[in-house]
């Protein structure tokens, strides 16, 4: 239980190893599957809706690193967070692949038709244009550069980046929206515990700021001239 | 089960066939699940006897036939038809059925009717009950479109009794619209003298239109219509219209804005 406490550098170089294999597992179950033909009828289909449901999954993963570690106090889950976020990335690139080339054959015209024409394309694209320069600043560099306030605050936009990827989901299917309305939940769940920390914060530092005890009676504007 | 063999018809294309495996298991049979796979894991659950099948409405003869005897009542045909679905996919299949006019000769259409309607099985003790779409799931044809002779009722597939997951024991097809307007494991038809309402067009009726004929120029908000891929291919095709279909029914639609009908 120590380690899981307090792992060492070592520790955690392994951990890492082994949760980025278990990232890559699904692509490795893909490529299998399109390799051994048993992706079913419509293995283009196949892989688009597996590439795209990996993308929303590993963004509330993502999502996920923060709460749970204010839960359980493990600080060191932090140290995983970057990764997942670009598997989210890679898989998101993944996805738009397979609709560019093996949907579209890179016919550029009915492309930008889609994403000028139908809805759930647009928002799906601008999610993903938007998810670029937070894997571009994924890196300690970027941190210093931008300073950690810029950086934190560009990389809170991941949080519209996962709303525009339920609406996509949402607004792809035909009729039944059981499954993006869980990821919606999901989603909405890890946005909520973000909006309620913030707002005990917010008091916490009202409370801090204002004295104990409110003067009453008559109070004296104090107007600069 | 082989069905009695067929006779060919010259209404077949003589494309190549997809697939027996991709014909059914690559299904969309909502009332079974929503995910492609679905209907070939859950509708084995549908018992297909005794199975009814009420022709009723604007008719001088209504009546309720048995299965076997409808299995019975006209030789059937082999008809290879290609089968486009909204989703911008697309199959060939070698049905096994007889013309939709031939059965309702039977009842002696009335003059006022001038829409036929077509009610699936519906039955929440196998079948989803989430709202998905509003069931039972119905379905309709102007009265010209059910007596073409391309608009069959299918009861068979590769020469064998249907599949439950492709609509056993009795299924709609119209091969010249997308695939949702053909009805599956139909239970009902009634003449009517009103456009009746259909479930994709309740659902959703800025998507679904009554008519619902392939047409590449009129693009679907989620689906452009211009290509499709047929399963079993890699690229794309060019969707013809009336899904190659237009030289037996384009005359149906002459002076419609098929824009406006969609």
């Amino acid at each position: 239980m120590a380690i899981l406490r307090h792992p060492t550098s070592f520790q955690i170089a392994v951990i890492k190893a082994a949760l980025f294999l278990l990232c890559l597992l699904p692509a490795v179950q893909l490529a299998l599957g399109a390799y051994r033909d048993t992706l079913g009828a419509n293995p283009v289909e196949a892989i688009t809706h597996a590439s795209g449901e990996w993308t929303l999954r590993f963004l509330l993963i993502t999502l996920t690193v923060t709460p749970l570690r204010r839960a359980t106090g493990l600080h060191w889950l932090l140290r995983l967070r970057r990764m997942l976020g670009l598997f989210a990335f890679a898989y998101g690139v993944a996805h738009l692949f397979t609709y560019l080339w093996l949907d579209q054959f890179f016919d550029w015209m009915a492309i930008a038709l889609d994403i000028l024409k139908r809805p759930f394309i647009t928002v799906g694209f601008a999610a993903l244009v938007l998810m670029l320069p937070l894997a571009l600043t994924s890196n300690a560099f970027s941190i210093r550069r931008l300073g950690g306030r810029r950086w934190q605050s560009l990389h809170r936009s991941v949080y519209g980046i996962a709303i525009l990827g339920v609406v996509h989901y949402w607004w792809l299917v035909k009729a039944d929206v059981l499954a993006p309305a869980v990821y919606a939940l999901l989603l909405a769940a890890l946005l909520g515990v973000r909006a309620w920390w913030r707002e005990q914060e917010r008091r916490r530092q009202l409370a801090a700021a204002l004295p104990a005890r409110v003067p009453r009676g008559k109070v004296i504007p104090l107007v600069p001239k | 089960t082989a069905l009695s063999p067929p006779a060919p018809s010259p209404l077949s294309t003589t494309e190549e066939k997809t697939s027996y495996k991709s014909v059914t298991t690559y299904n969309n049979f909502y009332e079974f699940g929503t995910d492609k796979a679905d209907p070939a894991e859950n509708a084995g659950k549908m018992a297909l006897r005794p199975w009814t099948l009420r022709v009723e409405g604007l008719a001088n003869k209504p009546r309720t036939f048995d299965i076997d005897e409808l299995l019975r009542l006209v030789p059937l045909e082999e008809r290879i038809y290609r089968l486009r679905c909204v989703e911008a996919w697309s199959m060939v299949i070698p049905w096994v059925g007889f013309p939709l006019a031939a059965l309702l000769k039977q009842v002696e259409p009335q003059g006022s009717a001038k829409y036929v309607e077509f009610v699936s099985h519906y039955d929440p003790k196998i079948m989803t009950r989430r709202p998905v779409l509003e069931w039972p799931y119905a379905e309709g044809l102007r009265m010209d479109e059910a007596l073409h002779p391309l608009t069959i009722l299918a009861v068979g597939l590769y020469g064998e009794v249907l599949p439950n997951q492709n609509g056993a024991p009795l299924r709609l097809v119209v091969p010249w619209k997308y695939g949702f307007k053909s009805a599956k494991s139909i239970v009902a038809i009634r003449l009517v003298d009103k456009q009746p309402a259909t479930a994709w067009n309740r659902a959703a009726p800025d998507e679904y239109g009554f008519y619902s004929n392939v047409n590449p120029e009129v693009s679907h908000p989620r689906w452009s219509q211009a290509t499709e891929r047929r399963i079993g291919e890699f690229r794309k095709r060019p969707t013809l219209m009336f899904n190659g279909y237009a030289d037996q029914v384009a005359r149906l639609y002459q002076g419609m804005d098929l824009q406006r009908n969609f």
